[in-house]
């Protein structure tokens, strides 16, 4: 079972959704039991990744090599480290969770399913993928579900949010294009390795790496997204349907910071150290701004979905202090916090989206007595999310932070002001919508239910052991960022 | 008095094929036409006949050709006159001159 | 025990969690859960502080929490010294009176279970907030207590002004908290470690020193001022009177506020180095006093009073540990706790029976309340630092604390006058004279005997809990509490019988005033319409906040959205425009011009035909004469 297993953990939900084309489109049951199915086996895959993985060391385990096209050098090379098994094992979970998420989906379902197994299939191959034709294809195949989940399923001006998504994105994705094939034409024998070009990086030129360091950056930095690429994100998020925005939030703004950490830094680690105060300041610049604009939000989506602009500020601070153990751990930290926590917040918008048709924040009032057990719930993950100590995201801010002080102080104290705004916005919405008494949509609203809490339950309980023993997390971990170090020192 | 000879018949075939163009190309009368293209087929069968008794007396190819036109002349006529009667039936008439359906 | 006293703040994490995820159903069981939790923990508290009372070993027991290597190691554990030994007991203390005063306090709210809840995660919090053996447990635990403040106070949130109290409180203090996290950060960054005993030792041998020390101390001050409500971030405390009563005693006078005093006593090492740091400490701690105490003569509702003589004490107490009286400052923070706990939960017995918190629809309460009238006038003659009650001695230790330094003589006795005067005054408009509001009067009746038990206990430990200081026994509460090695302040008799006399003063003016009438407060009000309005006004702080901060801070966040919106969406839409345009004029080109040459071909090629086809007549014979004519033509050329 161990072996191919990465391969199967990819390909499952392919075969899903080959599956689900298979099946007649009235059959709603069937597609639905057959895309859970598809979403949970990765899990339980991703559970025996955990299982079988050795955290003591750096080098990658679970490798699959196989030659796809000799002629050009591209192999199916896939592997894991510290990097990749939090995020894939985020994947799966959240792409399970989100699948319980999706249950409400009325309208063309089949197609639906299809299209998300296929976005699961491409995420998990971006973070198993060890070859650049491997990882560029699996990034690519990743966009068009996308594209057609957000402009078919989302809300009113979903073909503007999608289309913008898409040329977004694909407008990075050219940069990182030239960028590999600039990385595959000067080595030689040309190789499309990523390990290969790793291990050649010290004899690349100063200028090659700024270029390459650069375009890549911009592809990473649309995708994370930081401060002046990031208005794709609040559109997207908005009106896309549930669903799609976790795995959005979760999953699909960690492969900029997956991508940096994998193969910006240790390829490129002269451009690192050129490059990391400004890093930094668009990481504290992403949070402070993202946190102002969060305070001036109407609707509850998008003030979630601008608190991701200001929480993976965090994340680009942390890879800013290329140096230190502990920022980048923290950056590793906040990838999986923030697709917990964000994850279950967008999932509890959709659950009150669902009962009255309306996310603004003005039209609630009162939420505590009337649904106590959401409330509950839902105030547990904005604490998450602000940062309070017990909560896996205060331990991932805390390591960045620690981590980056001494490379970066004043802008570090700058990034601190970040904590206060943050509870600042989170606590006005808490007091519009859930304090005061029972007001207008409100009335409407019925508690949560079986399948909602299924679905957050994991969330919450990952969240809190986390917070309360980061350890858990971090060793898988750490190995590999000591490591990573050690690359970007030499 | 001189025999007849080679000439004497080439020049009736001619005479006959002047004969049957003139026709072919004055008539509106489309079996006018016809008898006109009849006529053609029948002078370049004298002038056949013709040259097969005068040049090559020991062989019969000239007659046997002559024979397969006199055929094909007969069929071909039966498919021409099968067109006029249908073109009949059309236009109620059959003066070639009314008829120009192949025109661009 | 001291071996299992990691146990302390478990027993109320055990309780909380039962309750939120079993029995929030059902009332009476979540009570007893919550209570026989901190009883547990009130017995494990006491006797690891007996254990440890007058012992100068320091207790450590920690494991490794997270271990990344050099650049992040923390290790977390508990620490128990004397400190951390009477804290223990004011917190187990303090949080059992007022659990079982909650009882009968809070016996008709729906939220009954919720309540027991939020009180044993502050209770969990707060104990692992004074047993850490590190700034960073300390750090958080110190936000966890700061969360259940901010549920408590918010409490009764369909009331807008408790929900607003609530953000307040945390808001406020979380301004401190980032000094708090930048002192953290500087503290690991000059000493690689967090724990205490690693950062002590690190300041004492000056491999932190100078300016950085400075700044450090400063910013785990400003931590302290929030939390313990000092001057320029006192705002949040007066407002979280918001609270259920009980919640106000324990949280708001008693522990949580003074996690701040406790801070900066942890931190002795930090401050005795850093004199400059000190300095500052000592006259924020003085200038929220006077200010406070100032605000306190004026108020008219109970809680307000009660919590404005909070602020002030605290200040006291900040003012003595900046000037170096460890010893007083912590003794102070101790008798307080009981004293100022009792006044609250004495207060909160008033309300209960009369329902309203405005002092003027009091009066003559005495009559109907015995019980809490006599435990009411044994806190404020404590706080007034009446012989021989507890307050008397720890008084006395921070007037001594500050000879020296005569401007701080000076106003702490003056506070110490103003404190006098407030209590008397508010004993006096409550429990004597002549009942203002007849209706009020006539239903009001004595609290059941879970809210009045608590008060006896309490007010026993008002007076008895100063006895630790007494001059005689051989070191004082400096025995029991010390900062490395005993030190024991003289005993000033002079100055004892100074500030005594102060307090007395303040009592008698009171008199005058509030019960023999023979000054009439109205005209001494008329005097000084301007610092009477003033003080009413609290300085007038929340509306210069609102002006400078709030606001603007509003308006800022929605000059950054539109920003947002207009500029960087509008450059990436206007990328997208000016793409649209050139794919238009593109189009235009492709057409006029590509297309074109491509039409033009066709184009060509048609009106050639359209001539030649006029030979195509249809007519069989115009064929026939083409060909005979073709023929001829090359024979003849032929």
């Amino acid at each position: 079972m161990m072996s191919g297993l990465l391969s199967w953990m990819i390909f499952l939900p392919l075969i899903g959704a080959g599956v689900i084309m298979a099946l007649p489109k009235d059959n709603h049951r069937g597609i639905r039991a057959v895309a859970t199915v598809a979403a949970f086996l990765p899990l339980v895959l991703a559970i025996l990744l955990l299982a079988g993985y050795d955290p003591s060391t750096a080098a990658f385990q679970f490798q699959e090599n196989a030659a796809w096209i000799p002629a050009l050098n591209v192999n199916y090379h896939l592997g894991v480290d510290g990097l990749s098994v939090p995020m894939l094992a985020l994947t799966a979970l959240l792409c399970f969770l989100a699948c319980l998420i999706s249950y409400n989906i009325t309208n063309r379902v089949k197609e639906y399913f299809a299209f998300y197994l296929l976005l699961e299939a491409g995420m998990l191959g971006v973070f198993a993928a060890l070859d650049f034709f491997l990882f560029y294809v699996f990034w690519e195949v990743m966009l068009v579900p996308m594209y057609f989940l957000i402009g078919i399923w989302g809300g009113p001006r979903r073909e503007y949010a999608a289309i913008k998504f898409f040329l977004y994105t694909l407008f990075g994705s050219i940069f990182m294009l030239v960028a590999i094939l600039a990385l595959y034409f000067t080595s030689t024998p040309h190789t499309l390795s990523i390990t290969d070009q790793i291990a050649r990086a010290p004899g690349m030129t100063h200028g090659f790496q700024m270029f390459a360091f650069v375009f890549f950056f911009i592809a990473f930095a649309i995708k994370i997204p930081t401060l002046p690429f990031h208005t794709w994100l609040p559109d997207a998020h908005v009106e896309a349907p549930t669903a799609v925005s976790v795995l959005l939030a979760g999953v699909l703004l960690k492969m900029g910071t997956y991508g940096l950490l994998r193969i910006s830094l240790p390829m490129f680690p002269m451009a690192t150290k050129y490059f990391a105060w400004p890093m930094a300041a668009l990481g504290v610049a992403g949070i402070v701004y993202g946190a102002f604009v969060c305070m001036a939000q109407k609707d509850l989506k998008k003030l979630v979905a601008y608190s991701s602009v200001s929480h993976m500020g965090y994340c680009l601070l942390g890879i800013a202090a290329y140096g230190s153990v502990a920022a980048l751990t923290g950056c590793m930290f906040q990838m999986v916090s923030h697709g917990l926590i964000t994850g279950a917040l967008f999932i509890l918008v959709g659950v009150i989206y669902d009962r009255a048709h309306t996310r603004e924040i003005d039209a609630y009032g009162g939420m505590w007595v009337k649904v106590p057990v959401y409330s509950g719930i839902m105030v547990l993950f904005v604490l998450g999310s602000l940062g309070l100590p017990g909560l896996s995201g205060f331990v991932s801010e805390f390591m960045v932070f620690l981590g980056a002080f001494p490379y970066f102080k004043i802008t570090v104290a700058v990034g601190v002001v970040g904590v206060l705004l943050t509870a600042a916005y989170f606590l006005r919405m808490i007091q519009k919508m859930f304090l005061g008494t029972v007001a207008g949509q409100t009335e409407h609203l019925s508690d949560i239910n079986a399948r909602e809490m299924i679905a957050v339950a994991p969330l919450a309980v990952m969240m809190i052991v986390l917070g309360v023993y980061p350890a858990l997390l971090a060793d898988y971990i750490k190995a590999t960022i000591v490591n990573l170090v050690k690359v970007i020192g030499a | 008095m001189p025999s007849i000879g080679l000439h004497h018949y080439l020049a009736l075939s001619a005479v006959v094929f002047c004969i049957g163009i003139y026709g072919m190309l004055t008539r509106r009368n489309a079996i006018g036409v016809l008898m006109s293209v009849e006529l053609m087929f029948n002078a370049a069968n004298i002038a056949l006949v013709a040259f097969g008794r005068f040049v090559t007396p020991q062989l019969v190819t000239g007659q046997v050709v002559a024979a397969f036109t006199i055929a094909v002349a007969a069929a071909e006529a039966t498919v021409a006159l099968a067109i006029v009667l249908l073109i009949y039936q059309h236009h109620r008439g059959i003066d070639v001159d009314r008829i120009n359906i192949m025109k661009w | 025990m001291i071996q299992t006293a990691w146990l302390i703040p478990i027993f109320p994490l055990v309780a909380m969690a039962a309750i939120v995820l079993f029995t929030h159903r059902h009332r009476a069981l979540s009570a007893g859960i919550s209570i026989a939790a901190v009883s547990l923990s009130f017995l494990w508290g006491w006797s690891v502080a007996v254990s440890v009372w007058g012992d100068p070993t320091v207790h450590r027991m920690s494991f490794d929490w997270l271990n990344l290597g050099e650049s992040m190691y923390i290790p977390i554990g508990i620490q128990i010294d004397g400190l951390t030994g009477m804290m223990l007991v004011v917190v187990t203390t303090v949080a059992l009176m007022v659990q079982i005063y909650s009882l009968g306090y809070m016996r008709d709210d729906p939220r009954y279970s919720r309540y027991y809840a939020y009180l044993s995660l502050f209770t969990m919090a707060m104990l692992t907030l004074v047993l850490a053996d590190n700034f960073f447990l300390m750090f958080v635990s110190w936000e966890l207590v700061g969360l259940a403040s901010y549920l408590l106070i918010g409490f009764w949130f369909e009331k807008q002004s408790a929900a607003d109290a609530g953000k307040k409180a945390f808001i406020t203090t979380r301004l401190g908290d980032l000094g708090f996290i930048l002192g953290l950060l500087l503290l690991y960054t000059g000493c690689g470690t967090l724990t205490f005993q690693g950062v002590f030792s690190a300041v004492d041998s000056h491999v932190l020193s100078g300016g950085l020390l400075t700044i450090a101390g400063l910013c785990l001050f400003a931590g302290a001022v929030g939390k313990s409500a000092q001057v320029p971030l006192h705002v949040w405390l007066p407002d979280a009177m918001e609270g259920p009563t009980p919640v106000s005693a324990l949280i708001h006078a008693a522990t949580m506020v003074v996690a701040g005093v406790y801070l900066v006593a942890r931190s002795m090492s930090i401050f005795l180095a850093a004199d400059r740091a000190a300095m500052v400490v000592a006259w924020i701690g003085i200038i929220t006093s006077v200010m406070a105490a100032s605000i306190g003569l004026v108020q008219n509702d109970i809680k307000r009073v009660l919590a404005y003589s909070t602020v002030s004490q605290l200040g006291y107490m900040i003012m003595a540990l900046g000037l170096g009286g460890f010893t007083a400052g912590t003794f102070h923070l101790m008798t307080h706790a009981f004293f100022k706990a009792l006044l609250f939960l004495g207060a909160g017995s008033v309300i209960h029976a009369v329902h309203t918190n405005d002092i003027r629809e009091m009066g003559g309460l005495h009559a109907k309340m015995k019980t809490t009238s006599i435990t009411f006038l044994i806190a404020a003659l404590a706080i007034a630092g009446v012989f021989p009650l507890s307050g008397f001695w720890s008084k006395d230790e921070i007037v001594a604390a500050t000879l020296g330094h005569p401007i701080f003589t000076v106003l702490t006795l003056a506070v110490a006058f103003m404190t006098a005067f407030y209590m008397f005054r508010l004993y006096f408009l409550t429990f004597t004279g002549k009942p203002r509001d007849q209706h009020k009067f006539d239903h009001a009746h004595e609290s059941p005997k879970t809210m009045t038990v608590p008060l006896q206990i309490l007010a026993v430990l008002s007076v008895v809990s100063g006895w630790i200081g007494l001059p005689w026994l051989e070191h004082g509460f400096s025995s029991v509490v010390f900062h490395e090695h005993p030190h024991h302040p003289e005993f000033h008799v002079v100055w004892a019988f100074i500030a005594a006399l102060v307090g007395l003063s303040g009592i008698g003016l009171a008199y005058m005033m509030y019960y023999k009438g023979s000054i009439d407060p109205e005209r001494v009000r008329a005097r000084a319409t301007g610092l009477y309005t003033t003080l009413l006004n609290k300085y007038y702080f929340d509306e210069a906040y609102s002006v400078l901060f709030v606001r603007p801070y509003y308006t800022m966040c929605r000059g950054w959205f539109w920003f947002d919106q207009h500029a960087i969406d509008g450059a990436v839409n206007g990328l997208g425009r000016v793409s649209v345009a050139w794919s238009v004029f593109n189009r235009w080109f492709d057409e006029t011009f590509v297309d074109g040459a491509v039409n033009g071909v066709g184009w060509l090629t048609r009106g050639f035909g359209a001539i030649v086809r006029h030979l195509q007549t249809g007519r069989v014979q115009n064929y026939a004469f083409i060909v005979f004519a073709a023929l001829v033509v090359l024979w003849l050329l032929q």
